[in-house]
């Protein structure tokens, strides 16, 4: 396997450059720049309609990024589709797990789907569950569990083949104040431990803590990419609240 | 699994995060290929009542309507039959075909719904290539689909509708090309029966089983590949009436499953060539042949011709820089 200057132990997690795209006449990505470094919780701010999702489609190569450029790990995602989707996981907005199988039925599947078969599938099942707190539920049918359960087996689920990269499409959606801290809880500590790059969409301001990335996109631009005191100063604000409306000239932001 | 996964198992037991992907070799992609197949097969256990459904809309009609028709239809010596049969027995292949398509385009209302939840996105972030994981998740619609085929199969056998013992493979030929074909393609007017092996006398009763399964798959496949197709382009698939009423019922009625398209050719030769350019009347012929341990050879280009066109309009639909996804903002897309 040849080896990309780019890539290598210190490449950014996920980096995207000057990425656009449209549907017909509709601009939904303008230009889009930002970059999640390795170990890093990196939060995707936008309203909905902002742009998340079709920035999502294309980091996971739904659909071509037309133009700019998309990294994960240094390996193109156009150019080398498999390396570069290898090194990815995505809990993406909709569930992706059959209610009507087992955790441990729908994560041998996932892990086939990387080409993870047999004893290693098991081992990494056992590993994944274990890191959502689930362990014990292995065999119990997706459906008997609670909404923020479910939420953590899809977690467990694009852990499977170990990415270096993770996306999070608005992963809170539908849950409780308790469930929510435990998903956050979870991902900060894969980011703490593994050295995950976390990728983190929402619109919930509440879940942004001090020490995180912030990207705010609005209407297909991104309006700021840095750290959350960055944030503040650029925005001349005293919490992020009133940052994100400051720069998107929204008052609409929800209330957390 | 084997030495190569043991392998990986140890390169990536460290836990940290490698830059360099491990390679996908044969074993990786076996996995992955067993792993869609077996959750469609799992899938569908699980839903015991679609096992019924699926089970009781072909029996309803071997029971009633065939029975029914007994009298009225009478069947000649066609191939590959060599002696006049009951109604029933003729149309046992086209109901195996019904089987077959109800079943391709419940998958493909399935993979519609799939678009709106996160499963299909799922299985488009494997790293394997698009055509291999589409191909898989329609081998894995197969094997369902022969799930049913053989439960409906073991029914009918009680109902004495039994395939005779299979002695010899043969290989038929014969075609005459219509009209407006004339020229294009050659007719085979005088229908030829060449035996190209014969089979070992223990076989013999179940051999018309065994020998009906390739043509299932590759019927089962062109049948799937379409259905696939359809779930691309087609935004308003949700409605299965919708897709009963424009592709099921014009298909299934417009074939050679419940009639001999000679009879068809009696009432209305236009009716008769609408028939013989409906796909699926080759995928009925196909199945009726190998049930009888024939290889109807025109039947078997015309089904995996179809199947490579309609494979090849699908992974085309899915591909992420020319599809007609893209160009939607489809599965889930837009925001």
């Amino acid at each position: 396997m040849s080896k990309d200057v780019s890539s290598g132990a210190g490449a950014a997690a996920l980096v995207i450059s000057g990425v656009s795209h449209s549907f017909g006449e509709n601009r939904v990505l303008d230009n889009v720049s930002l970059v999640v470094p390795q170990g890093s919780f990196t939060v995707l701010l936008g309203l909905n309609g902002a742009g998340k999702s079709t920035l999502f489609s294309l980091v996971t190569r739904l659909y071509d990024n037309v133009s700019g450029e998309i990294r994960i790990l240094g390996h193109d995602v156009r150019r080398r589709p498999t390396q570069a989707l290898q090194r990815l996981g995505v809990c993406f907005q909709s569930k992706a797990i059959d209610s009507d199988l087992s955790l441990l039925q729908n994560l041998h599947y996932h892990a086939a789907l990387h080409g993870i078969g047999g004893r290693e599938a098991k081992k990494r099942a056992n590993d994944a569950l274990g890191k959502v707190g689930l362990l014990d539920r292995a065999h119990a049918k997706v459906r008997t569990l609670s909404g923020g359960q479910a939420r953590r087996v899809e977690i467990a689920r694009s852990l499977m083949h170990r990415p270096g990269l993770l996306l999070l499409d608005e992963p809170t959606v539908g849950l409780d104040i308790g469930s929510r801290e435990s998903v956050i809880g979870i991902v900060r500590d894969l980011v703490r431990e593994e050295k995950l790059g976390v990728l983190w969409a929402t619109h919930l301001i509440d879940e942004i803590s001090a020490t995180d990335n912030v990207v705010v996109l609005h209407k297909g631009k991104v309006l700021f990419a840095g750290t959350v005191p960055g944030l503040l100063e650029a925005a001349g604000a005293a919490n992020v609240r009133d940052a994100f409306r400051g720069l998107t000239g929204t008052i609409t932001a929800e209330a957390a | 699994m084997s030495a190569g996964a043991t392998a990986v198992a140890q390169s990536l037991d460290t836990g940290t995060v490698t830059s360099e992907p491990r390679k996908l070799g044969f074993a990786a992609y076996f996995a992955c290929f067993r792993g869609i197949v077996w959750r469609e097969v799992l899938r569908f256990l699980h839903q015991t009542e679609r096992f019924f459904s699926a089970l009781v809309r072909p029996l309803v009609w071997l029971f009633i309507f065939a029975a029914g028709f007994r009298q009225v239809l009478g069947v000649s010596i066609i191939p590959p039959y060599q002696s006049y049969v009951l109604y029933e027995e003729f149309v046992t292949p086209g109901l195996v075909g019904m089987i077959l398509l109800f079943n391709a385009m419940q998958s493909s209302l399935s993979m519609v719904y799939d678009r709106e939840t996160g499963t299909m996105r799922t299985l488009l972030v494997s790293p394997f290539p698009r055509s291999f994981l589409l191909v898989s998740k329609l081998l894995g619609g197969v094997s369902v689909a022969l799930l049913q085929v053989f439960a409906f199969l073991l029914v009918a056998y009680f109902w004495s509708i039994q395939p005779p013992p299979i002695t010899e493979l043969k290989l038929f030929t014969g075609y005459e090309a219509p009209h407006w074909l004339e020229g294009i393609v050659p007719s085979m007017t005088e229908p030829s029966i060449i035996t190209f092996a014969s089979v070992p006398a223990a076989l013999q009763p179940v051999m018309g089983y065994i020998f009906v399964i390739p043509a299932l798959v590759v019927a089962g496949l062109m049948l799937g590949s379409l259905a696939l197709f359809m779930s691309s382009i087609i935004k308003q698939l949700e409605n299965f009436a919708g897709v009963m009423n424009f592709v099921i019922f014009p298909m299934f009625f417009a074939s050679s499953a419940l009639y001999p398209l000679w009879r068809i050719r009696e009432s209305s030769p236009l009716l008769y060539e609408i028939c013989r350019f409906n796909p699926f009347s080759y995928a009925v012929e196909l199945i009726r042949f190998g049930l009888y341990g024939h290889v109807d050879l025109v039947s078997l280009i015309v089904v995996v011709s179809c199947t490579i066109l309609f494979l090849a309009a699908a992974v085309f639909a899915y591909n992420p820089s020319k599809g007609l996804i893209a160009r939607r903002g489809g599965p889930g897309g837009g925001a």
